[in-house]
């Protein structure tokens, strides 16, 4: 059974500038254990995504649809039920690790917070417990350190101070929101080493949150790939890496120069994404796609399985996706348009 | 052999700091942000400087075209040595070596139109020009840049992050430049954007035969880029070598842990299984370890490097380590052991 069934989840906010839908008819699951990795640009609506799970829209915020936890429905639960599931049963952390620990409050304060608060537990056994869980993120040194304060750690600590404290109650789910992309990359392996260590000994599941495909590439298991406040494509990683269903999952893949490849030029996603106050009437990506064809400017399309697990939201056949090459962009700013495919 | 464009000797930094609880009277500590920093630029080239945050890349940038005081030698093609120059003499130079900043928004004057912004270093530098030359060739770069000229009169504010840096490239290409130093120029840009920004940088550079200095963390975007690439620690030059060269075969222990932290976006390659981890962070740059800088973290340090600072040996492969070569199975091992106790 699955530990976090979404359905049908849209996320919408009233602004001066009209209803914004940030996040649309989005149909997920994770198992427990399992990583998920939600990978997209900014603006693709994958931070109000987790924003939404965890209740944490902003006052113009709203979402419909059904988000169950362990079979519990918890989107628009009263705040006495979330509060009970927040960081007990499903934690988040962070992109910046400054902005999100308390800069007036000791570690070891913060930490204990969520223990006294949580379990009822005494401050003393509050400290010690954080304490060890500090030790369990390797932060050298736990004892001494818990009552330094946030800005005496430096950007790598911090993230695991963070990291600490989402896991002291020993959550079911994770949800990791661009935990690395403050962070140099040796800092970054550090840290991912650290949460794939954490989720096996703890059992949980995590929803990692991020643009960076190589860090989804070597985290996760599952991928489900976001653009302009919709799923395009979902499956397992390896497949979906090996052979990229839908337009866009392709054209990201063949944007990011590599480290493993000497490679010739990069393959360019030509134009911007897209205006959420007005989103174009058909597929969002149509605008950017090399294989956009008439129907695509005039209807959406739903995102169906085509093979084991895998499932993608485009009209045009999967075999001509999978056959294309990539045109040579010739001016960026132009808008390539046409039925190529 | 033509004459470099840029010959750079012995380049050093510091800073006059208070340190944290020192007293008023209490004399600055020094710190030497850059220390030592030797290299040369042809025409036509791009080096890529790479490094983790705090290791001086962005000052080594500011000294060369004197935003920072700086001792040494840098010694531009004329022979002229460009360290330590009047602002007066320094303006005949600044005409052909322009900089492009990380954040695109923040570098632009959100008070002026576009036009006025890339017109201001033109108008800067070639007083009596006219102003109807001005316009035409405003409008002349930003087409080349890939904007429309019909802009010329909007705001930054009405552009996204991508056209941004269009607007940055344009304001630096406008007078001619010889040299461009790129500050992490995509750093802030979405994927999608970040490979269009990438290649119109890249055709410029051709059409112009521009020389340039890429600042970057990300590895991937470096190798892509540049011909040479420069690796920095603390201040100090690690390793330099043509790219496909470090790239394949890096010498110095820090540039082989460096690359084996990059994730890879191919989800077969087993990121744990090549890892080298670095233990602990960065050593307080006040407080430098004696000897190589590096030593603290080396898998390979021995009491040698404790004692004795390593000296850059080579010729067009340079490195500045001990025991430089590529690091051993057992090394590696003894890294991991380090990282996880």
């Amino acid at each position: 059974m699955a530990l976090l069934d979404i359905t049908d989840l849209n996320v919408s906010f009233q602004t001066n500038d009209g209803t914004v839908h940030a996040v649309n008819d989005v149909n997920l699951s994770v198992k427990p254990g399992e990583t998920l990795g939600m990978v997209g640009e900014s603006g693709s609506g994958k931070s109000q995504f987790s924003f939404a799970i965890m209740g944490l829209l902003a006052r113009n915020g709203r979402a419909t649809g059904s988000v169950r936890f362990d079979g519990q429905e918890i989107l628009n639960a009263p705040l006495k039920t979330l509060n009970r599931i927040r960081a007990e049963k499903i934690a988040m952390i962070f992109q910046d690790p400054m902005t999100s620990l308390n800069p007036y409050m000791r570690v070891s304060d913060q930490m204990a917070e969520v223990l006294t608060l949580h379990k009822g537990m005494s401050k003393r056994d509050a400290v010690t417990e954080s304490i060890r869980m500090l030790d369990a993120v390797h932060i050298p040194d736990a004892r001494g350190r818990v009552r330094l304060y946030p800005h005496e750690f430096s950007g790598g600590m911090r993230q695991r101070v963070m990291i600490a404290m989402a896991l002291l109650c020993r959550p079911q789910l994770l949800i990791a929101d661009e935990p690395t992309t403050a962070l140099d990359v040796t800092v970054q392996a550090q840290i991912m080493t650290l949460l794939a260590e954490l989720q096996r000994d703890l059992g949980m599941a995590m929803i990692l949150i991020t643009h960076d495909l190589g860090v989804v590439a070597s985290s996760c298991k599952q991928v489900a790939v976001m653009y302009g406040g919709r799923i395009r494509e979902t499956g397992p990683v390896g497949p979906l890496f090996a052979s990229p269903a839908h337009p866009y999952t392709q054209g990201l893949l063949h944007a990011i120069p590599r480290i493993d490849h000497d490679g010739d030029e990069l393959a360019v996603i030509p134009g911007a994404p897209p205006n959420m106050t007005c989103p174009p009437a058909g597929c969002a990506f149509e605008p950017r796609c090399p294989y956009a064809r008439e129907e695509c400017a005039n209807s959406r399309p739903v995102l169906e399985p085509f093979a084991e697990a895998r499932s993608r939201a485009c009209f045009v056949p999967l075999d001509d996706v999978l056959q294309y090459r990539l045109p040579r962009t010739p001016a960026p700013q132009h808008v390539t348009q046409g039925g190529q495919a | 052999m033509t004459r470099p464009l840029l010959n750079v000797r012995d380049l050093r930094v510091t800073f006059h700091l208070r340190g944290e609880g020192d007293w008023p009277w209490t004399p600055p500590r020094n710190l030497h942000a850059v220390s030592g920093v030797d290299f040369s630029l042809n025409p036509g080239e791009t080096l890529g400087i790479v490094g983790e945050s705090g290791c001086g890349k962005s000052t080594l940038a500011r000294a060369l075209i004197g935003l920072v005081p700086a001792e040494g030698q840098a010694e531009w093609i004329d022979g002229k040595n460009l360290i330590g120059l009047s602002p007066g003499k320094m303006m005949k130079y600044r005409n052909d070596i322009q900089m492009i900043f990380q954040d695109p928004l923040a570098s632009l004057n959100p008070r002026m139109t576009v036009g006025q912004i890339i017109a201001e270093p033109l108008i800067t530098h070639n007083p009596r020009l006219k102003r109807p030359e001005v316009k035409e060739r405003v409008k002349a770069i930003m087409e080349k840049v890939g904007l429309l000229s019909n802009q010329i009169n909007r705001y930054p504010h009405e552009f996204s992050g991508g056209q941004c840096q269009r607007i940055g490239i344009a304001r630096a290409l406008i007078v001619e430049p010889k040299l461009i130093i790129c500050d992490e120029p995509v750093s802030a840009l979405d994927v999608s954007i970040q490979a269009q920004v990438i290649n119109l940088l890249i055709r410029l550079q051709k059409e112009f035969g521009l020389a340039l200095i890429f600042i970057a963390h990300d590895l991937s975007v470096v190798k892509y880029i540049s011909d040479r690439v420069l690796v920095l620690y603390l201040g100090k030059v690690m390793e330099t070598a043509a790219t496909a060269e470090l790239y394949s075969a890096p010498l110095h222990p820090y540039t082989q842990a460096l690359l084996s932290a990059v994730p890879i976006p191919d989800p077969s390659h087993d990121m744990a299984a090549s890892i080298v981890p670095l233990a602990g962070d960065l050593p307080s740059p006040f407080a430098p370890p004696s000897g190589c800088v590096f030593r603290t973290r080396c898998p390979r340090a021995t009491g040698k490097c404790a004692t004795e600072t390593p000296v850059p040996f080579g010729d067009s492969h340079r490195t500045a380590c001990h025991f430089p070569g590529p690091l051993t199975e057992e090394e590696i091992a003894v890294a991991r052991r380090v990282e996880t106790a």
